[in-house]
């Protein structure tokens, strides 16, 4: 349907040079009927002529399906049958033979064949033209290409067909047109045009200058495309850190309770995403909203899990921080070992939803995946979220009481216990809301957790225990540094020294980047 | 981590019989290698593998009271003990690669099998010096101790303290398993070093080497428990105790706080070395995950179960939990998991004082 449109569009696009070409086009048909040196002539004239008529012609001749009548008509397979190529009506082929070919008729026909194929309607075609004229590289195809970039209007081809162009004018004789071209390469800032670059060096050292500008300017825009994209992937990287340690900013920076099963429960946020998918995979019309629907499931699942470790078991050592620390522990190799056995210790898929999946191309050539976009967006919205409950809320208020002064605000009827409970599982749930995003980007297996628990303490003391702000910056920092090393030291001596700088920087201030300050900094 | 842990010594007839049980059950570990050599159809005939296996637990032992003389005495709870062990280990493992000589698969004179696999055309520095026995020892025993004294004295000097410092060798250990993974970093990498030929000159996997190692095992036990019972008995021990239970009161009347930690923490890292020192020779393979936090916190809920505070405790840990385990995982390997988990659980709730606790309120 689309391509029927594309086609008509384009046709009408091409009708008033088509129109002018029409008796071009039908006077010179007549030369495929005859000798081998006029059918070379007529190939060499259709192909300059650029009608998307002659296209099928052409590709008829070199196949040897081209027929020839014995009045001049030349006639095309179309279909079952034949037709006749100058009006496209229904033809007999009794009584035609057959055009032969000879190596001078078959040279014509290739060049012909790749210049017709720069007006094919097929934009696929177009550019596998642009590439093929890019490789022959000839200065008589400037005019050619001139023209198929005036009518491109696909930015991908014509990009192609303008590096094509630009190789073709560095051939030229001309050497202002050469340094328009060098400089319009320059311009393009992309691998290919260096590399053409390099190559004109070396033919060309009078233009030495210029193209040592140009190769630099590109440098340029490549090292500033290479840091712009290292940049979104480290904030990428960092808001998942950010995720996974908003829960643990509010159980161990609000509550300072440690959790070292903080990692399970955000695999278990990703398991929870696996079941909705598969509950919602028998309903088609649901089956694409699966992930939106287990952000609210996974957080549930969590916090639920989290109130019954809170109330059951972490309430019992309160004030005793390594008890717990163990404690926890234990409860995550439960979980884990409980997990693997429910579900087995493969890998789960969950699949992105089809308006999460591919690739965006910001303005100056930054490949940005969709997915790593929405989870940067997904953990500043669930930063707000966290901001908003413990702010705005009257919860938030009463659980800042309970951190504050937990005497104090007993004697106000706060029911300590019940908001001890509700920090906690709330602290979960958000675990359980990393779980969903991480189930984009990393493998759901039940030790999906273990990778990030550690990355995730790092943030929090780095950041500054208890502190929202201390936590976005810190995950952020954390990510883009991490993404900032990795191309000199690899991934895992990337996070080898990040550790290690962390080490070191908390010596500097033990407290965090954003140390509480005052009454509050005591406890 | 106030009070309450503050663990009276057992007088009187209570510490008699308790020497006299540690006596016994030294004499019954000592006797196994010879039981092993009986002829099979003996009925006091020990098997190669219990032999192996108590051989490892001894090591096993040993880090254990490591653990506590850190933990149960001065409050430090590393969870990175872990990465001393297999950094003794390491040490050992490479003088045994050493050792190997030309009769690797490749057969190259010096170079290990490993290396010759990744192109290395000669020996790392750092590998230098390691085909002498002796250095190889010093060294399972002075890089766990560096570490420690590097880790150890930038935490405590700006006081880290509680579960940061826990946290932080947690991510010291998770850090080396990193890097002892990446084949570059010339130890090996994913499968470590193993296929040992011999040590000292005896050619590993015979029973003399097995009852060689084994005593050397538990003389290290022997030594390292009199050591730790010295040092807690002593005045050291007492201020040791003091910074568990008050740390800023005891910094408060003029006692150097940073120093006596580091102190005990670099010993404790020693002791860890030279236990994986000599784990590696006797369970053959050195490998990165011996680093994973896992098993560093796995060693610590040894001394919890056993008991901390006390050293019979992290001995009656080490070997109850491993025997559990070596139970275990034969008869249902799935359950294992749950138990371990639940050993944290049930420690930290119901038995903060351990085995060791519980044994003294029955006695009560």
């Amino acid at each position: 349907m689309t391509s029927l449109i594309l086609r008509m569009a384009f046709l009408l696009l091409l009708a008033l040079p088509a129109w002018a070409q029409e008796k071009d086009y039908a006077a010179t048909l007549p030369g495929l009927a005859g000798g081998f040196g006029e059918i070379a002539g007529a190939v060499e004239r259709l192909g300059a002529l650029g009608d998307p008529r002659a296209l099928p012609v052409l590709q008829a001749l070199q196949e040897g399906k081209l027929l020839k009548a014995g009045d001049g008509h030349v006639l095309v397979p179309r279909g079952a049958g034949y037709a006749d190529a100058a009006t496209g009506a229904p033809a007999d082929p009794a009584g035609a033979e057959p055009v032969r070919l000879n190596n001078r008729v078959r040279q014509a026909l290739r060049g012909a064949l790749g210049r017709l194929q720069l007006v094919s309607p097929d934009a696929v075609e177009r550019g596998a033209a642009a590439e093929a004229i890019f490789r022959s590289r000839s200065a008589e195809d400037v005019p050619l290409l001139q023209a198929a970039i005036g009518r491109e209007q696909d930015a991908g081809v014509r990009a192609r067909l303008e590096l094509a162009l630009a190789a073709a004018q560095l051939v030229a004789p001309d050497d202002s047109v050469k340094r328009d071209a060098i400089a319009r390469l320059g311009a393009a800032g992309t691998v290919e045009a260096r590399a053409l670059l390099l190559e004109a060096r070396a033919a060309a050292p009078a233009l030495a200058g210029p193209i040592e500008a140009a190769i630099a300017r590109i440098d340029q825009s490549l090292a500033i495309r290479r840091a712009a994209e290292t940049l979104f992937q480290g904030l990428s990287l960092g808001s998942v850190l950010l995720l996974a340690a908003l829960g643990l900013a509010v159980t161990f920076g609000v509550m300072g309770v440690i959790n070292m099963a903080h990692g399970e429960f955000v695999m278990l946020g990703a398991y929870a995403t696996f079941a909705v998918q598969e509950l919602c995979r028998g309903i088609p019309w649901l089956a694409p909203w699966s992930l939106p629907l287990s952000v609210p499931a996974a957080f549930l699942v969590t916090a639920a899990c989290g109130a019954l470790l809170e109330r059951g078991l972490i309430r019992h050592l309160y004030g005793r921080p390594l008890e717990t620390l163990l404690m926890t522990f234990g409860v995550g190799m439960i979980i884990q070992q409980a997990v693997r056995l429910a579900f087995g210790a493969q890998n789960r898929e969950v699949i992105s939803p089809s308006w999460m999946q591919g690739t965006i191309t910001l303005p100056g050539g930054v490949a940005v995946t969709q997915n790593r976009l929405w989870i940067i967006v997904f953990g500043l919205l669930v930063l707000a979220l966290v901001f908003a409950a413990i702010r705005l809320t009257r919860f938030g208020l009463e659980m800042r009481a309970v951190v504050q002064n937990r005497r104090i605000a007993a004697t106000m009827g706060i029911r300590t216990g019940r908001v001890d409970a509700m920090t906690f599982a709330f602290g979960s749930g958000l675990a359980g809301m990393a779980g969903v995003a991480l189930s984009q980007i990393d493998n759901v297996s039940p030790n999906l957790g273990t990778g990030y628990i550690i990355d995730s303490f790092m943030v929090v003391v780095f950041g500054g225990v208890g502190s929202l702000a201390g936590t976005l910056v810190g995950a952020l920092t954390l990510g883009v540094v991490n993404k900032m090393l990795e191309p000199y030291a690899g991934a895992v001596l990337a996070k080898v020294f990040v550790l290690v700088a962390i080490m070191l920087f908390i010596q500097r201030r033990p407290k965090g980047l954003f140390a509480l300050k005052g009454r509050a900094a005591e406890s | 981590m106030s009070a309450t842990l503050a663990s009276p010594p057992p007088a009187g007839s209570g510490r008699l019989t308790l020497r006299l049980l540690m006596l016994g059950a030294v004499l019954l570990l000592a006797v196994l290698p010879a039981l092993n050599r009986l002829p099979a159809d003996s009925a006091l005939h020990v098997s190669d593998f219990i032999v192996s296996v108590s051989g490892k637990w001894i090591t096993y032992a040993i880090l254990a009271l490591a653990i506590d003389l850190a933990w149960g005495y001065a409050g430090i709870l590393s969870l990175g003990h872990g990465a001393f062990f297999t950094l003794g280990g390491y040490a050992i493992g490479m003088h045994l690669m050493r050792l190997i000589g030309p009769r690797g698969v490749y057969g190259h004179p010096v170079l290990p099998d490993f290396m010759v696999f990744l192109g290395y055309k000669e020996l790392p520095w750092y590998w230098l010096g390691f085909d002498h026995f002796p250095f190889a020892l010093l060294m399972a025993m002075a890089v766990p101790g560096l570490l420690a004294a590097v880790v150890g004295y930038l935490a405590f000097r700006s006081r880290i303290t509680g579960v940061y410092f826990s946290i932080i060798t947690q991510a010291m250990t998770y850090a080396l398993m990193l890097a002892f993974f990446r084949n570059d970093m010339g130890f090996g990498g994913n499968n470590g070093f193993t296929d040992f030929k011999e040590l000292l000159g005896m050619p590993l996997n015979t029973p003399t080497a097995r009852s060689a190692l084994f005593y050397a095992s538990l003389a290290l036990l022997v030594l390292s428990y009199a050591l730790c019972s010295r040092i807690t008995q002593s005045k050291l021990g007492r201020v040791l105790v003091a910074i568990r239970d008050a740390e800023s009161r005891v910094r408060f009347l003029g006692y150097d706080v940073t120093r006596h930690k580091l102190f005990v923490f670099v010993l404790s890292a020693v002791l860890a070395g030279l236990a994986g020192a000599l784990y590696v020779p006797q369970v053959g393979i050195i490998n990165p995950g011996e680093f994973s936090p896992g098993n560093s916190i796995e060693a610590v809920i040894w001394v919890a179960v056993g008991g901390r505070g006390t050293l019979v405790g992290a001995l009656l840990g080490a070997f109850s939990v491993n025997a559990l385990k070596t139970w275990l995982t034969t008869v249902a390997p799935d359950l294992w998991l749950f138990a371990l988990g639940g050993l944290f659980v049930a420690v930290t709730l119901f038995l903060p004082r351990g085995l060791i606790g519980l044994v003294s309120k029955v006695a009560k």
